[in-house]
């Protein structure tokens, strides 16, 4: 049995990792109601631009957007991977790697090549060592994310759209369910899925005001815009959610650890009494 | 009983209004556009201004836009708007502000690119007025 100093001492490290773990979850949980205000105040927008798009794909409009247009023939697909910068929030990344890699192995078994845009520190180095292509990568995004640094990042990838290099543009991060779970979430952002609605499932269009060519584009800019912009707030709101259990069950485990360690000391400690009675008693007896 | 739609006016911050209405008017850029249940499908740009809708018990409700686009669909439509607001939460002080702010800008020109922006400026303010006069007006 190992001396009670050496227990002592293992406890006490143990309540120092205990209080780091603590207030780390503490911070995470405070951050996490901001984040999680942010992304619900975008979600209706998202939501509802994504409607739009989806009726106007299953429009047969004048003017065809390419976004619009699905191309049979996949060479190349691109994708955008949000993740976190930091780590310590339990599977999160994990998960949400896994998902998108079943989808580019997936691709790949189809003969179509993989471009990938990493936003956010761990899905640049995760996608660095991985065998695939990385064309963009944008980290240190903190927890207010804002448009004009993502634009950047996803114009590389509209560009390689439209000068025909990529044929298919997904999107994954984790989607916040609630705070005990998030889901990671590959999504097609482009072609733009069409709605599977009956009631439009005829020959029509939309009267245009006041022409069709700059409302689409100006819709579709924001619809890209928003899309993005979406994935990371609910990335950010996933991830202070993930780390405030991580840490929670942390703090719980190093609870556990320390009443085990503390009935090992205290067993030590009476068998080292127990002994120096028995030997002061036999000592004496020996007088 | 009457016809509805089913209207949703969102923004980029937040959902503002989703609810049955009779009727609908929107600032459009090529005029003002009345829209009863069973329009046909449209899809426009909005400049600033008001959209007012008529629910279903006839009482008129009113929401700000600064801008954004329209779609229409016969039992649903759309208000995708960059910033809106319920008229009743503007702050008309600040909108005279702004307004009286724009119109210096425009007085003394410099560039082009200042004149265009406060121009804009402007027209919002205008507009925000004019959605809290119309607000008044009614009580």
């Amino acid at each position: 049995m190992a001396g009670a100093k050496e227990i002592r001492g293992k406890i006490k490290s143990i309540k120092n990792t205990q209080k780091i773990t603590k207030a780390m979850e503490m911070v995470a949980a405070s951050k996490m109601r901001k984040a999680q205000e942010r992304m619900r105040a975008s979600r209706p927008y998202a939501e509802k631009i994504q409607t739009v798009l989806s009726h106007l794909a299953q429009a047969n409009p004048e003017y065809k957007h390419p976004y619009l247009e699905t191309r049979e023939d996949i060479k190349r697909v691109g994708f955008i991977v949000v993740s976190t910068d930091r780590g310590l929030c339990g599977g999160l990344n994990t998960n949400m790697f896994k998902a998108a890699v079943t989808q580019m192995i997936d691709w790949d078994k189809k003969g179509a090549e993989v471009d990938v845009c990493a936003i956010g520190k761990k899905a640049g180095s995760f996608f660095k060592r991985f065998k695939c292509n990385l064309v963009a990568h944008t980290e240190n995004l903190g927890d207010q994310p804002a448009h004009d640094e993502l634009i950047g990042t996803v114009k590389v990838m509209l560009d390689a759209y439209d000068a025909g290099k990529i044929d298919r543009l997904f999107v994954v991060y984790n989607e916040f369910v609630n705070t005990m779970t998030q889901t990671p979430r590959v999504h097609q952002l482009i072609p733009v899925e069409s709605s599977q609605d009956k009631a439009l499932d005829h020959h029509w269009d939309y009267i245009y005001e006041p022409e069709a060519k700059p409302i689409i584009d100006g819709l579709m800019m924001r619809f890209i815009e928003s899309q993005v912009y979406q994935g990371v707030v609910e990335n950010v709101a996933s991830e202070m959610s993930a780390r405030m259990i991580a840490m929670k069950s942390a703090t719980d485990n190093a609870g556990d650890l320390i009443k085990d360690l503390q009935t090992v000391y205290n067993k030590a400690r009476q068998a080292a009494i127990t002994q120096e009675i028995s030997e002061i008693v036999s000592g004496a007896a020996a007088v | 009983m009457a016809m509805t739609v089913h209207i949703d006016v969102v923004s980029a911050e937040n959902s503002i209004f989703s609810g049955t209405v009779t009727e609908i008017y929107a600032p459009a850029e090529m005029g003002e556009v009345g829209i009863h249940p069973r329009h046909t499908q449209m899809l426009t740009r909005l400049k600033p201004g008001t959209v007012r809708v008529i629910d279903q018990q006839g009482k008129e409700q009113t929401f700000y836009v600064s801008g954004g686009i329209l779609e229409v669909q016969p039992h649903v439509v759309t208000v995708l708007s960059d910033t809106a607001v319920r008229a009743a939460d503007l702050d008309e002080s600040a909108a005279l502000e702004a307004k009286s702010r724009a119109e210096a800008a425009l007085a003394d020109k410099k560039s082009d690119l200042d004149y265009a922006h406060a121009r804009a400026e402007l027209l919002e303010a205008v507009a925000q007025l004019d959605a809290i006069k119309k607000l008044k007006k009614r009580k």
